[in-house]
Formats: structure tokens, sequence, C-alpha cells
């Protein structure tokens, strides 16, 4: 029983890393209604330009300020210089460029760093809380509650400000948005920086665990994705309810699922997203969506 | 009509061109005199030339600073030296992205347009298996590859390829030898790759143990593309195992040492394989975390002070310094480099012929061939049923911030016999 | 993503719209022509590294050719065809090396298993919008590597499968890496004739109709998951030949060759090729080919920025890539030479 709760836990700490990805892909996809494929890598990048600062003897607390003021400029600017003109275009040009994106970044990465893993300071510390034979690492419980703290915030920014409403209104209808007088560009802009901010926050804390080199983030990628088609795109506690979600799943088939294994479980996210998107499209916790013709 | 004169000329065009024929590929030089009609391509009284496939991009890049040793060690060969025997070394790096078909590409770029002497490393198995057939159908040697399957060894149908670092079986060996002395009632739980490299290492490690009271408890694989081992490991400390074998390549082994760690309740004596040794592998995960692991080696590891004042190692320090200022000496994978270089400097020299065939016998007939980037001890020893060069190693430990080296070299030639497919 | 070929139609000098368009028809099957001679002939020419590289291109355009389908002329993301590419490479290695059977049996073998898997998935798959098929393409396309793995003794495991590569018949003289030209340009051909007339069918209509707008496409009448499906399903065989082809020419297969990384690779070719015309496969073959050996040589990462940057780029300034830009070219070359 101790056995399984702790594979339990561990999916759950497993589950926290997918799902401080899923916001940041949430996030973008509440401001701009696209799928960023980048996203896991910008996360990426901007651990690397936390590292560079840490590595310049810029203490730990100070350099993730600066990253996440970094990131959040860096994904404005990646909204004006790369999204902007293909602003309208169809949804597979913007998915075509976000792969871009991400083919880009993640060679750029290894252009500028190499792809030797670098040592990234943890911000909690070692260890382990313990109880009745239950082990979680600090490390984990750290990342929950920040991981919660961001969906509390996100949930705050889209559904009691303003800003939350023009956003919602950008995603589904930029045209009659932009008639009521929101400013469409600027909304959009602050999306991917948003976006970037999140995915900082992602990178460094998984960073330690994961170990910093290029592909850190491209295998969270699918499990991020799978995290947030579970729990609806447009809901940031469903990203975290997903990501655990998944981060179970994957974990207690690996272990006690025979014939899946520690090799196959790569097949649960694809599982996860194909069986969510027939039977429950808008996922858990999000609102169907209705299209107009 | 302007139509019709635009496809005249085409035609024609394309007629002259086809009149040419093309240049019969593999009618190199040949050699005369007492190696009359052996092959001499890329080979002159002044200069080599080499060529090697790395994954410099992709998945695997990490390992793509091996050529930056090579050529560097060249580099002070041919400005030093006066090369090889006289001869310029020219080394020609390829990059195949760890793509089975890029590997092809590449080799065929290398031998047929470059014209190389020989391919100097092609690294992986799966890039080597793709190109071998070619290499050995155009007799063209492919010596020392980067890769550590026993395949190269045990196959009798490619005698131009050969291998150069212990393979993952002797490797293996290593390990089950030090349990079988050390702790003779272990139980083992193994994490390894799910590729050639981590099958083979723990296929050879099974074997190596089977009759004693060593037994594996417990094994777990994970994908190159999985983000974490984490569940693997949590998996592995159910076992309750008192050895964990760590067979994994550098992220995923600063991972699993991350794991055990921090897993205070199970603690098993670790064994991580020499792939994901390095120093650098370790120090993300913090000194304090991995005191007493346990690994094996078989070349000099320039962060183990150990060396510090050993003539090699300093020759070492300075030429990287000198010919390749942008790579840090202090990363394993440019000795592995400076390594296998030098020990092509000592084939290539032994070779009765300065032709393919001279070199394709000389690596088969290593004598107790001394190289000094080597540990004291291990020597390369190839022959008619031996294809392995190197295939001792000596256990290390790690204490305080470095791979401290305890007990004898072990030859495990001698210990289990020769390794046959 | 408009067709080329329906660009140079519109922008055609007004005079006589038939006479310009019959014009253009000629001057496509002259350059289509001369094309397929300078195919024949370099082999003949060409050093046999060259001669394995031209057939790469090619293997790599009738992959091309089937994502073309569901892209550029169906307007579905595929972020996972390497998926496919790798059924029909290990369909037809399995059948080579486990049964045994002639190689030429192989191809419609490895088509035919590729267009049923491919149908298979397609069902559920199409059902999604766009957003959602790259999703689940992306994790078909990382999961089919384990999966590979997991049936060692039909696949080889993680080790793969070394086979025997398709020998000359002595009659035609010609050296291995010629005859496997050979094979492969005849694959091609034959592939780029059936995407042809596939296109010019009424299948061709519903799909471009679906592309276009799905909404409108519905209400005309257009079975929109079916025609989905079955662009799926001929995307999958296309790309099963490719694999087929790629299994003769290399002779070796094994699951990591068919990561991720090659799924991402078709795309983006396919984008800077030319997404919706006919050439573009073909001219992104040579793109995929080419351009990462010449970049390398810049720096060892500079291959990935090239990739990603071009892609960007194309979708900016030529949304109908290097075919486009070619259309557009030889337009520009034939206005020239009218007037003079």
């Amino acid at each position: 029983m101790t056995g399984f709760l702790q594979q339990l836990v561990q999916g759950l700490g497993t589950g926290a890393i997918y799902a401080s990805l899923a916001l940041a892909l949430v996030l973008i996809y509440q401001f701009t209604g696209i799928v960023n494929f980048a996203q896991g890598e910008l996360a990426m990048f901007s651990t690397y330009i936390a590292w560079q600062f840490t590595a310049a003897g810029v203490p730990f607390w100070l350099a993730l300020a600066l990253t996440l003021v970094v990131s959040f400029a860096g994904g404005m600017l990646i909204e004006r210089l790369v999204i902007r003109p293909v602003e309208g275009a169809p949804e597979l040009t913007v998915v075509i460029v976000t792969v871009g994106l991400f083919i880009f970044v993640n060679a750029a990465a290894g252009w500028i760093w190499t792809f030797l893993i670098k040592d990234f300071p943890n911000p909690f510390p070692g260890g382990a809380f313990e109880a009745g034979g239950l082990s979680v690492s600090y490390s984990t419980l750290g990342i929950l509650v920040v991981v919660g703290l961001v969906m509390g915030l996100l949930y705050l920014l889209f559904q009691h400000t303003k800003i939350g409403l023009g956003m919602r209104a950008v995603a589904t209808n930029p045209d009659s948005a932009r008639l009521v007088g929101i400013r469409v560009g600027w909304t959009l802009a602050l999306g991917w920086g948003l976006a970037a901010t999140v995915g900082a926050v992602s990178g460094v804390l998984v960073a330690p665990l994961l170990f910093l080199e290029p592909n850190m983030m491209g295998g969270v990628l699918i499990y991020a994705f799978a995290a947030a088609t579970l729990g609806g795109f447009d809901s940031p506690v469903g990203a975290v309810v997903g990501g655990l979600i998944v981060g179970v799943a994957e974990t207690l088939a690996g272990a006690y699922v025979e014939f899946i294994g520690s090799d196959l479980k790569v097949g649960v996210p694809l599982v996860i997203i194909l069986g969510v998107l027939l039977f429950r499209p808008q996922g858990l916790f999000g609102r169907a969506a209705v299209e107009r013709v | 009509m302007r139509v019709t004169a635009i496809g005249c000329t085409a035609i024609l065009l394309l007629a002259v061109a086809a009149c040419g024929g093309r240049e019969e590929a593999g009618t190199g030089t040949t050699a005369t005199g007492q190696c009359q009609g052996q092959q001499t391509t890329g080979i002159t009284d002044k200069s080599l030339k080499l060529g090697g496939i790395y994954p410099l991009s992709g998945p695997a890049s990490a390992y793509g600073a091996i050529p930056k040793g090579i050529k560097a060690y060249f580099d002070f060969v041919n400005a030093e030296q006066n090369g090889i025997g006289g001869r310029k070394v020219e080394f020609l790096v390829r990059d195949d992205g760890y793509q089975p078909p890029k590997a092809v590409e590449e080799a065929r770029r290398l031998v047929e347009q470059e014209k190389v002497f020989a391919l100097f490393q092609t690294l992986g198995t799966p890039s080597t298996t793709a190109t071998w057939d070619y290499t050995n159908q155009q007799k063209v040697p492919q010596v020392f590859v980067a890769t550590g399957a026993s395949t190269w060894g045990t196959d009798t149908a490619h005698p131009w390829t050969i291998g150069w670092q212990p393979n993952y079986v002797s490797e293996a060996r290593v390990y089950a030898q030090y349990l079988k002395q050390e702790k003779p009632e272990a139980k083992v739980a193994v994490l390894f790759q799910n590729d050639d490299f981590g099958k083979d290492l723990l296929g050879g490690f099974k074997r190596a143990i089977e009759g004693t009271g060593v037994k594996v408890v417990a094994e777990q694989s994970y994908e190159v593309t999985d983000p974490s081992i984490d569940p693997q490991m949590s998996n592995l400390a159910e076992s309750k195992a008192d050895v964990f074998l760590n067979v994994t390549t550098p992220k995923f082994g600063s991972q699993a040492l991350a794991a055990d760690a921090k897993n205070t309740s199970w603690n098993p004596v670790h064994i991580v394989n020499n792939v994901a040794a390095s120093v650098t592998v370790l120090k993300p995960v913090g000194f304090e975390n991995v005191q007493g692991v346990v690994s094996s080696t078989y070349y000099k590891d320039p962060n183990d002070p150990t060396w510090q004042n050993d003539q090699e190692m300093m020759r070492y320090q300075a030429k990287m310094k000198q010919y390749a200022p942008d790579a840090d000496p202090a990363v394993p994978y440019h000795a592995f480099g400076w390594a296998v270089a030098s020990s092509f400097h000592k084939a290539m020299e032994a070779a009765k012929c300065p032709t393919r065939e001279g070199l394709r016998d000389s690596v088969r007939a290593l004598n107790n061939v001394q190289v000094d980037m080597l540990l004291p001890g291990v020597t390369m020893s190839t022959g008619p049923d031996d294809g392995f060069p190197i295939e001792s190693m000596q256990l290390m430990t790690f204490k305080g911030e470095r791979w401290e080296l305890f007990g004898d070299v072990i030859d495990t030639r001698k210990e289990f016999g020769p390794l046959t497919g | 993503m408009s067709d080329t070929a329906e660009v140079t139609r519109m922008d055609a000098p007004t005079r006589g719209r038939t006479l310009a368009r019959m014009a253009t028809e000629r001057w496509r099957w002259i350059v289509l022509a001369a094309l397929f001679a300078a195919a024949c002939y370099a082999p003949f020419q060409l050093v046999p590294f060259r001669v394995f590289q031209f057939t790469m291109v090619l293997v790599y355009a009738v992959a091309l050719l089937g994502l073309n389908l569901l892209v550029g002329h169906a307007g579905q993301i595929s972020l996972g065809h390497g998926a496919f590419f790798a059924v029909g490479a290990y369909g037809a290695a399995i059948m080579l090396d486990r049964f045994e059977l002639p190689y030429p049996v192989t191809l419609p073998i490895a088509a035919a298993v590729a267009f049923v898997i491919g149908l298979a998935l397609g069902l559920p798959a199409m059902r999604l919008r766009g957003l959602y098929l790259a999703l689940v393409t992306l994790a078909i396309a990382i999961f089919l590597v384990p999966l590979l793995k997991r049936f060692e003794e039909l696949t080889g495991g993680s080790m793969g499968l070394t086979l025997p590569k398709p020998a000359p018949p002595a009659w035609t003289g010609l050296a291995e890496d010629q005859w496997l030209y050979f094979l492969a340009l005849a694959v091609a051909v034959v592939a780029f004739l059936a995407a042809y007339s596939l296109l010019r069918s009424r299948v061709g209509r519903a799909l471009h109709a679906i592309r276009d707008n799905e909404a409108a496409a519905e209400t005309m009448g257009v079975r929109l998951s079916f025609y989905k499906t079955l662009a799926f399903a001929w995307s999958a065989m296309f790309a099963g030949a490719a694999g087929c082809v790629y299994t003769w020419v290399i002779g070796f297969v094994s699951p990591d060759s068919f990561a991720v990384t090659l799924s991402i690779t078709l795309l983006a070719g396919l984008v800077v090729g030319g997404l919706g015309s006919l050439s573009g496969p073909l001219l992104g073959g040579l793109f995929v080919m080419f351009v990462p050996s010449i970049s390398q040589d810049v720096n060892e990462a500079a291959p990935g920025v090239i990739f990603g940057l071009l892609i960007i780029a194309v979708m900016y300034v030529a949304p109908t890539g290097l075919a486009g830009l070619t259309g557009r070219a030889a337009h520009s070359i034939r206005k020239i030479l009218r007037r003079e």
C-alpha cells in the first residue's frame, strides 16, 4: 500500500512539472487562440538566461526576477516580429510558424550554450518531507506550491480583470473586439509576454530536476499538451488538474500495467488526448465552443 | 517556335553531357613495390586524409565534443611532429545528426568525393551499422568506431570495421566481477536506456553473473524522449535492491543520481556506467550527493588531480589550450578524442604498408600497445580472434570532488575468456 | 497557399485567356520532359555519392507528396508524418527479413499497410479540428519509437534490421547506386502522376473546398469527414511507399531513425518547398537533402537555425514556398521573352 501511495506521490510530482508548462500553453491559447508549439523551447531558453545570470554571479532570486522581465519583453518582441506578420492568417500558417520557432530556438540554444548539461541552482532545499513511510521531496512540494500560485493568479486575471475580459474577446473574435475599442495588437503581445513569463517560471522550476540542456522541455511538451487538452485549453485550473492526472496516470500505468511498462508509457498522453478530443473536446473544465458559421 | 528551339537546345545539352560518362568511382590509386596493388587513396608521402562522422546536431549532440579533441591532437602532431611519419593529417568532420541515412550519405561523401584514406570514427551504433556494409564493400578502413556495441569485435564479415573503447559487455563484466568479490549476494536494480547500448550492457551483465549469487531483482527502461526518469526510479526503489546499476547517457545519468540521492530510505551501492561517469554529469547533481558512487574507466580523466603532474595530461592540457582555445580541456569527451587520436597515431605508425590494407591489418594486430592517455596498465591488443582493442578497465569511486581509482586493472579477457557473438 | 498554376493563370495577360493557358500547359510539359530526361541521364554522369543523394531526394519527395495532399490541399496539419514513413520502411524491412519476399512485392504491400493504418487513425483523428490533429499526430510520432522497440522478434528491437539491397539485374548493366536511383525514380514518377490525377478529379476539388472554407464546403454537400479521412489515408500511403524505397536504398532500419525530428523535418521541407503545388514536394526534397549538409559548414547548430528561420520567412514572404517563387520567376521571364 505504501508502495502504491508512494507511486501516487511520484505521479503528482511529475504531474506538477507538466502542469507548469500547461499553464503557459493555456495562457497563450486564452489570449490569442493558438496552440504554441514553441512554448516549451521558449521556457528552456528563458532558463538558460537565468543560468547565464547566476553564472555571472547574480544571486538566484534577483536572477529569477531579471529572467522574468527579460522573458516578458522577449515574448512581446516575438509576437511583434514573428507572429504579427501572420496575424489573421489561417490556423495552419500560425501553427507552422510556431513549429519554425521551435526548431529555431532549440538550435539557437545549442549554438549559444552547447549541448552539454549545465548545473542549475535549486531554489528549494534538498532532502524530503517524510510522513508515514512516504517521502515527498521539497522540490516537488515547492513546484506544487508555485504552480498553485500561478494558477490562482491566472484565474484572477482571466475572470476578474478587464484585461482578462478584453483578452477573451480578442481570442473569440478579433474583429468584433476591435470594433468595441479593444487594442487587439496590444492584447496579443501581452498574451505572448505573459505566456513567456509563465514558461520561464516553469523552466526555472523544473531545471534542477530535469537538468538544463537544449532538449530539456522537448519531452515535457507532449505531456503538457495532454494536460491542457484534458483540463480544457481555456482553463488554468483545468491545466493544473489535467497535469496532475496525466502525471499520475502515466506513473501508475508504467508501474502497474504489465503491458505498458516503463517503455510504452509515453502512449498515455496519446490515449488521453485522443479520448478527450473524441468524447469531451472542451476538456474537463473548459466551456464547449460554439462555432458560428 | 521559340519553345521548340529551347527544347532542342536542352536535349542537345543533355546529349553532350551524357557522352561524358561518369568517372568510375572506387578506382583510387594503388601502391607499388612490396605493397604492390594495395590501395593508397587519400595517402601520399606528405599527407593523410581522414574523415569522421559525429552527431554535431540533434539529440546526441553532446558527443559532438569528441572530434574537437581529435582535431587538437592532429593539429598538434602536424605542427610539432611533422605529422604521422611525415604525413600531415587532414581530419574532416561531418554531421549526421545521429540519423543513419545521413550517416550513409556522409560516409559516401567522404569516401567518394573527399577520397579519404579511412573513416576514422563513426559515432553511435545505428550510424555505424548503417555504414559498415558500404565501407567493407568499398574496402575502406572504418577504424576505432565510437560505440561500445560488441558486434564490431565478434562479427567476421566486416574486417574493415573495428571498435576501440571497451565494449559494453566488457564493461558489464567489470561490474559483475566487482560485485562477485564485494557483494556476492547482491540484489541488483537496473535502470537502462532502451536502445542498443542499454540492452548490450544489461545483457552482458546478466550473462556475467550467471551461476553466481548476484541477482538482478528489478529492471526499468527509459526512452531518450522521456522528460524524467523519476517514476522509473521509484519503481526500482520498491525492489529494495542493495545495488543500483545506472546504465544511462549523461542527462539521465544526472537525473538518476539525483533521484537516488533524494530518496533517503533507499541507499544502494550506486554503480554508474562509464558513459555517464564524467565529472560534468556528477557536478550538476552536487558533489555531496554522489559520494561513494562506483564506476569504471580506461582513460585518464582531465579533472582528476592524480594526473596533475602526469606528462601526457600536462601535454594534453597545454596543447588543447594552444590548438583548441574554445574547447574546455576539462570536458572528458575532449580527452577521449585525444586518446583515440593518439591510438590511431600508434596504429598507423605500426602499419607495415602505408595503405588501406596496411591500416586494416595493423589495427587487427595490436600487441600490448601503450597509449599514454589510457590508464597505466590498460593497453590495446587485438589478434585474429580478438577484435576488441581495449578490454581492460579499472574501478573507481567518487570521493570529494573527483574519482579515485581502486583495485587493479581488470582484464576481462583473462577473467571471462574471449568475447564471442 | 493557392495553387501556383492558379496564380499564373489569373495573372496571365487578358488577351486570349485560353491561348495563354495553352501556352502555360505546353511550357509545363516541356519543362517536365526536360526534367525527366535530365533525371534519366544524371546517374550516368554523377559520382555514386551524388546519385545516392538524388535517390534520397526522390524518396523524400514521394513522402512530401503525401504530406502535401494533407497539408497543402486538404489544409490539415500533421506533425507525425514520419510515423507513416516508418510504417512503410519497417513494413518493407520485415517482409524482406522475416518472410524473405522479393523486394518489388514489398512496395505495394507497404503502401497498402500504411494506407490501412492511415485510414484507421484517420477515422478518429479527422473528426478533430486542425490544431488538435497536429497534437494527435505529434503524439503518434512520439509513441511509435518505443512501440517499434517493444516487438523485438518482428522489428529487431532497438538494434534495428539490416537488409540486403536490391541487386541490379545483369541485363541492365547498371551499378547498384544507379539501379536504386531508377527504382526510386520510377516510384516517384508513378507517385507524381497518381497525385496529379487525384487532384484533378472531383476529390481534388473537394479537398480544396475543405481547405478554403470548411463550412461552405459542407453546405455545398462535400462530405467533410469522408474526404478528410481519405486524404489522411492517401498521405499515409505515399509516405509508406517512400518508406519502402528508403529501406531498399539504406538497407537498414532502426527505431531512432524515425523520431519526431523526421516528422518535423518533413513538414519544414514541404513548407519551404511550397504548399499546395505539385513541384513543391520535389523542391522540398532537395531542401531537406542539401540544406543541412551545406549549412553544417557554418556551425554545428546552423542547420536547425536556418531551418527554423526559413520556415518562418517563407510563411511571411512566400506562402507558396520555393515552388511559388520559381513559378513567379518563370512567369516574369516569359513576360520578358514576349516583350522582346
